[in-house]
């Protein structure tokens, strides 16, 4: 089932992909049966509400899923081989060298107690077989790259010395130093203010562009999608619901939530007397409703919507998971 | 604007700043010969809030808007200046007869997985004011009215029996707005309500807060980054930027012309989803360090219309003739006497406190 044709053949391919949480009142299923590609260079955006599964997709391709949580069906193909059966270490080697991972808080995923140029020869040495110096060169040449002025100085020192949109800088320098072909960006501007999240956002597209590497961007933000994605897989309750080109995808959403989403977001200068919205809240994972996730609140659900999970259909460009468009459209 | 119209604002603060001292304490001054640090975290702000409208402040992080909705609920005490409400100023109450406006002036926090206690069933979070200030004078009338609250935001009176952690958060934060209206307030402090929610619980929290108001006639200070947002609740616009009010007016003339290149570069940056932008250039620099301001006009390191007057002469605010204040040198050419954002506000009390307090900022 590929989601979209591409020329070449896909960087990254998740084949119903399925995460399960052991606990002691059984398993809970939080990521049911996704399936995406990922072509080389493409900027992929993921968005959902929180809980719905986005976070622990990139968390799984980097294989940094941890105990309870398990790949209990499916399986993810990097450059055409298996990864996810692959051994901690194998994996430790695949990322970062081949995987970059930029995470929300810039000051929690850098070690305070190392420098800035610490860390950087840590990853690079790493991964890349370079001496002592060179290395640090390299680091320089890393820091430049983002945007930190005077990066000798700055490279010496500690993580609590930069600003919040520096930190990201220095987080995305240490995520691309190797020259990875895929990087997990999950949520990277959320702790940013809006000035310097346009920022950020700008540097990670034209350093992911210049090196060709391709992006998984984890949001919540559809905003933040539209300004930055090629394409955008909606997520809702642990399944993709909806995939397809951005444009198509924000002009002309076809599931009812990427409906009732898009229509619940404000905008500026839309002197709006009501907002849209959907009435609900996503439901826990202890308590799915049967069939379609998203047929309690949806208001075009209808019998067979809570009877069977609606299949992914290919449509115009993507797919999209919803049984209005199963036989014929109503 | 400038014209007094016959009712007073509900809410006027007048001058306000709020000073931290940061400095090292006595023997590291003395030993090491440290001077002083004091942080400037909201300076001379003048805003008139008119009965049932909506006030909002926008703003990075940092800029101070939190600290300003801490001073008007009494959480934090003003360095200097006023907080008229209601015809009293609050910052020379005596902390006894501040109980009474404390019914009056209620708070919605950010974070409703914070703001709740977990260990108590919703029903005593909700009646906790109401036992406080007496409202209620048993427990059946207690939970009747905390029944009828619970309704009001949209939940059901069965919901009282339950813990915070079974509720979503959206849900969450619809108790806390329970518990702020359960005192019969006319004045709410909403210090970036919707911000930990996701977007369609956020709709649902934002026309609720809209309902309430029409249904309550309440007056609301509301604090947010997210500019869509506050273009929705919002009568009044006020821009701050590192403590200070940059550009203020009917939110209608702020979204439709910002003036001051600050709301403008906010303007700009807030991720659009129709699409049209995707190639724009991204905004230069950052918030500076509000320890140590830059000399002059604050925004002036960021600014591109930025000349060497901006960089010695800290800009005053100043009227337009479209009835909002702009604090620009480049806007609006020779500096005017100050004067109040919001509206039905007398237009002459507080004139030229923010023009006084210039020099006072920026000395590095």
């Amino acid at each position: 089932m590929n989601t979209t044709t591409f020329p070449n053949s896909p960087l990254l391919s998740v084949r119903d992909l399925s995460i399960c949480f052991d606990t002691r009142h059984g398993p809970l299923r939080a990521v049911d049966g996704i399936t995406f590609d990922l072509a080389p260079g493409e900027i992929l955006g993921m968005v959902g509400e929180s809980g719905a599964g986005k976070s622990l997709t990139g968390t799984a391709i980097t294989g940094l899923l941890e105990r309870p949580g398990r790949i209990d069906r499916g399986e993810i193909l990097f450059e055409g081989k298996r990864i996810d059966t692959l051994s901690a270490e194998e994996m430790r080697r695949l990322r970062g060298r081949r995987i970059g991972a930029i995470f929300q808080d810039p000051l929690t995923s850098l070690n305070p107690l190392m420098t800035v140029g610490q860390q950087l020869v840590q990853t690079i040495r790493t991964h890349l077989s370079l001496g002592k110096e060179a290395a640090r060169k390299r680091a320089i040449e890393c820091l430049a790259e983002v945007g930190i002025p005077a990066p000798e100085a700055r490279i010496d020192q500690y993580p609590h010395q930069f600003s919040g949109g520096m930190r990201q800088r220095v987080v995305i320098a240490l995520a691309l130093c190797a020259e990875p072909s895929l990087v997990i960006a999950d949520e990277p501007t959320t702790a940013l203010d809006v000035s310097i999240q346009a920022q950020i956002l700008d540097l990670l597209k034209k350093m992911c562009r210049e090196r060709g590497a391709a992006v998984i961007l984890v949001t919540h933000d559809m905003g933040v999608i539209a300004e930055t994605a090629d394409r955008v897989a909606v997520m809702y309750s642990g399944r993709v619901v909806e995939i397809g080109p951005v444009e198509k995808v924000v002009r002309d959403p076809r599931h009812p939530y990427t409906k009732g989403l898009m229509q619940s977001i404000p905008r500026v200068g839309s002197n709006a007397l009501r907002l849209t919205q959907i009435d609900g809240a996503m439901p826990r994972l202890t308590d799915l409703p049967s069939g379609c996730a998203f047929h309690p609140r949806c208001p075009r659900a209808f019998a067979e919507c809570k009877r069977t999970k609606p299949a992914a259909l290919p449509v115009e460009g993507g797919h999209v998971a919803c049984h209005l468009y199963q036989e014929e459209p109503v | 604007m400038s014209s007094a119209t016959d009712t007073q604002p509900l809410v006027s603060l007048t001058g306000l700043s709020k000073t931290f001292d940061l400095s090292p304490p006595l023997l590291n001054r003395l030993i090491e010969r440290k001077g002083r640090r004091t942080l400037r975290a909201v300076d001379a702000l003048n805003i008139d809030i008119p009965r049932g409208k909506t006030f909002s402040l926008v703003g990075e992080s940092g800029c101070g808007k939190s600290t300003v909705a801490k001073l008007v609920v009494g959480l934090h005490g003003a360095t200097s200046g006023s907080i008229t409400f209601d015809g009293t100023d609050l910052t020379r109450l005596a902390a006894a007869d501040r109980g009474a406006f404390r019914k009056r002036i209620q708070m919605i926090f950010q974070d409703p997985y914070a703001s709740l206690n977990p260990r108590w069933r919703v029903r005593d979070i909700i009646a906790e004011p109401l036992r406080s200030f007496g409202i209620t004078s048993s427990k059946q009338e207690e939970r009747a009215e905390v029944g009828r609250l619970l309704e009001m935001v949209g939940l059901s009176a069965r919901d009282g029996e339950k813990f915070p952690h079974e509720f979503s958060g959206g849900q969450r934060q619809r108790i806390s707005i329970a518990r702020a209206i359960s005192s019969k307030p006319e004045f709410l402090v909403c210090d970036e309500p919707t911000s930990a929610l996701d977007v369609s619980v956020q709709s649902q929290v934002l026309n609720l807060m809209r309902d309430l108001q029409d249904e309550l006639g309440l007056t609301y200070l509301f604090i947010s980054h997210d500019l869509a947002v506050v273009d929705f609740m919002s009568d009044y616009v006020g821009v701050m930027y590192l403590g200070r009010l940059v550009e203020a007016g009917p939110a209608e003339q702020i979204f439709a012309a910002p003036e001051h290149p600050y709301t403008r570069l906010l303007m700009d940056t807030v991720p659009d989803i129709s699409l049209g932008r995707r190639d724009r250039a991204p905004a230069i620099g950052e918030v500076p360090n509000p320890i140590t301001p830059p000399p002059g006009c604050s925004f002036n390191p960021r600014c591109p219309l930025a000349t060497q007057r901006c960089r010695e002469q800290s800009p005053a605010l100043a009227a337009r003739s479209s009835g909002t204040v702009v604090a620009c040198h480049a806007v609006t050419g020779e500096p005017a006497a100050g004067s109040r954002p919001g509206a039905g506000g007398a237009a002459g009390t507080g004139t030229g406190t923010v023009a006084q307090r210039q020099p006072e900022r920026g000395v590095a």
